[in-house]
């Protein structure tokens, strides 16, 4: 059973809809499955896959993460594969507290300190602190922060609190840049999450990114829910001039499903948006799977996935 | 009015599911001594492809560890009964050798006895290889010296055409009771036998991914296991120039070939063609020092 909504809330809803338009469920779907049926051949494959490299920022979110594991991390991101034709990633994607271990091994390169804040994953906690965290982990060198929004607030139609609590933390990011996670799954339709996507493009700062998912949600990233997203940051741009960049996470584990999200963005967005400072893909095993096949493309010959992962299965 | 008659879409048992290639690409089998004629058509056999057999790797390194971590008397009795379950559907077996021309009924008859007793030969050595291919190491020092046993991982397996029935589980069963999974390219000639052999697996009590049967062109997928690096090992019956195409891949790859020469001419039926070595072939073996306590 779900709840009525409140008039207040379909007012306010409803405003914004008629002001940035709705989402055509069926069109959207059957848009994401043609994407799946690209023939990519060789040379452009072979450039997707590193370009998908460039594009990810490696991620750890465990209760378990050690400095030690965050070390490890860091090589892997700075050096991925012995290949030099392979480039190192976007970012590192970590807590808060392992922020100024992450700072330190990457200091002499061009890879960014991403760090999940705002009581990452639920964002239930106070603004306050939500605030000082954030302030935190940029004092500590992150260089990018991964806010949550609150889903609850957005859900219960104070679309105005949503947005003072993302401009709230604009500002106490300082120089850092902002990705908004909009954690999808919470939203349930494609209508509220391209209503997510307008409130937090409205508020955030040119370059700044919105964010499909936390990973610690029941749902991820789907193409789908990232067509939406997209659509959503097309649209602004068309409509203001501003560039958002996306994040995709959650979910995305070979280098298949990266490759049809590149397709996605090609076709939607444009070659713009196909280098890291406009688009991420948020992960922690996809880059295994991305050194995997490029190294089949490469070589001919398929390879184990225990060549590329840290923890080596031996299977 | 008369019945039209149901015919069956031959599927490979790949994973613990029939599917087909993922090219859709078949071939035709006919019935033995139907020439070219459309009504002795036996099937469209899926005519798979390097993806497909990609695909299969990773069925077999899914389901490896579960198997490889069961204890070999658990291994036994589910070979031995799938050596049971396949005493019951012998009539269905043969009859599949014997349609493909493959073997005579007389022949196609003994050949299932003998793959029902080669099944039950090598269920019996499940918990007892390790005794005899392991060791206790005589050292000069205080410490327990011994050798075990482990599986390798992944074993390709490419069938004979001769016998595609006995001769493929005498490739499969020593493999697999060791604790390997393996991806088996059947008969060329004479597939439809290895499609009913999936059918019976399907039914038994061997965990989807032990075993995953191909069917398709040698000369499509040999390359391909060769050079493929998650397959540990070969288990092959080739010709000369596929056994040098093998050993060169698996020397870029690092892995085991056993390849014999297809016109060797040797028997399955032979006591000779079933022993511990044909398992030792595919088994790591791992030697530990233990201190002795003081």
């Amino acid at each position: 059973m779900t709840m009525t909504a409140s008039p207040t809330m379909r007012t306010t809803f409803n405003k914004l809809l008629d002001e940035i338009g709705t989402v055509d469920q069926v069109g959207i779907e059957e848009r994401v499955a043609k994407f799946q049926t690209r023939s990519i051949k060789k040379g452009s494959k072979l450039w997707g896959l590193k370009t998908a490299v460039s594009m990810v920022d490696l991620t750890t979110l465990e209760g378990k993460d050690t400095p030690g594991k965050v070390a490890s991390l860091c090589q892997k991101a700075r050096r991925p594969s012995f290949d030099p034709d392979v480039p190192p990633v976007a970012a590192v994607c970590i807590y808060p507290f392992l922020v100024r271990h992450a700072a330190r091994w990457l200091a002499d390169t061009a890879i960014k300190v991403a760090s999940v804040a705002t009581a990452f994953p639920s964002g239930q906690s106070p603004l306050a602190l939500r605030l000082e965290e954030v302030k935190t982990a940029v004092s500590d060198g992150a260089d990018e922060i991964d806010m949550v929004i609150n889903r609850g607030l957005f859900l219960a139609g104070e679309f105005k609190a949503v947005q003072d609590e993302i401009s709230a933390v604009v500002d106490a990011c300082g120089d850092a840049q902002l990705k908004v996670i909009l954690e999808v799954s919470e939203l349930d339709t494609y209508d509220n999450i391209r209503a997510a996507s307008f409130l937090a493009m409205q508020v955030i700062r040119p370059g700044d990114f919105i964010k499909t998912s936390t990973g610690k949600a029941s749902g991820s990233a789907t193409l789908a829910n990232t067509q939406v997203m997209i659509e959503a940051i097309r649209d602004f741009y068309l409509a203001t001039g501003i560039a958002i960049g996306m994040k995709p996470a959650g979910g995305i584990r070979t280098a298949k499903q990266a490759l049809h999200y590149l397709v996605a963005v090609k076709e939607t967005l444009g070659d713009a948006w196909l280098n890291s400072t406009r688009y991420r893909f948020g992960a922690s095993s996809l880059l295994n799977d991305l050194l995997r096949q490029i190294e089949k493309e490469k070589t001919g010959a398929y390879q184990a996935p225990y060549y590329f992962t840290e923890s080596a299965e031996s299977y | 009015m008369a019945r039209i008659p149901v015919t069956k879409t031959p599927k490979v048992y790949v994973g613990g599911q029939f599917i087909r290639s993922e090219s859709g690409r078949v071939f035709p089998v006919r019935e033995a001594g139907s020439g070219k004629r459309e009504a002795g058509l036996l099937g469209n056999i899926p005519q798979c492809t390097r993806k497909d057999l990609r695909n299969a790797v990773e069925a077999a390194a899914k389901a490896g560890p579960d198997w490889a971590h069961r204890t070999p008397y658990n291994r036994g009795q589910i070979i031995y009964r799938l050596a049971e379950m396949l005493e019951s559907r012998s009539g269905e077996i043969a009859e599949s050798l014997v349609i493909s021309g493959a073997a005579t009924k007389a022949g196609a008859t003994k050949e299932v006895s003998a793959s029902v007793d080669r099944l039950i030969y090598y269920a019996g050595w499940s918990d007892k290889y390790e005794q005899v291919l392991g060791n206790t190491n005589p050292v000069a020092g205080p410490f327990f010296n011994f050798t075990v046993a482990e599986p390798m991982g992944i074993v390709g397996i490419i069938a004979d055409d001769a016998a595609p029935l006995l001769g493929l589980l005498s490739q499969i069963a020593p493999v697999i009771v060791a604790g390997n999974t393996c991806v088996c390219l059947a008969s060329q000639e004479f597939p439809y036998p290895a499609i009913v052999l999936g059918e019976l697996l399907a039914v038994s009590d061997l965990p989807g991914g032990v075993v995953n049967i191909l069917t398709g062109f040698r000369k499509e997928l040999v390359p391909t296991f060769a050079t493929h690096t998650h397959i540990r090992g070969l288990n092959a019956i080739v010709n000369q120039e596929e056994k040098k195409q093998l050993q060169l891949g698996a020397a870029e790859s690092i892995k085991r070939v056993r390849a014999r020469k297809r016109d060797d001419e040797f028997d399955w039926s032979d006591a000779h063609s079933q022993s511990v070595y044909e398992i030792r072939d595919f088994i790591e073996f791992k030697t530990t020092w233990h201190p002795i306590g003081a």
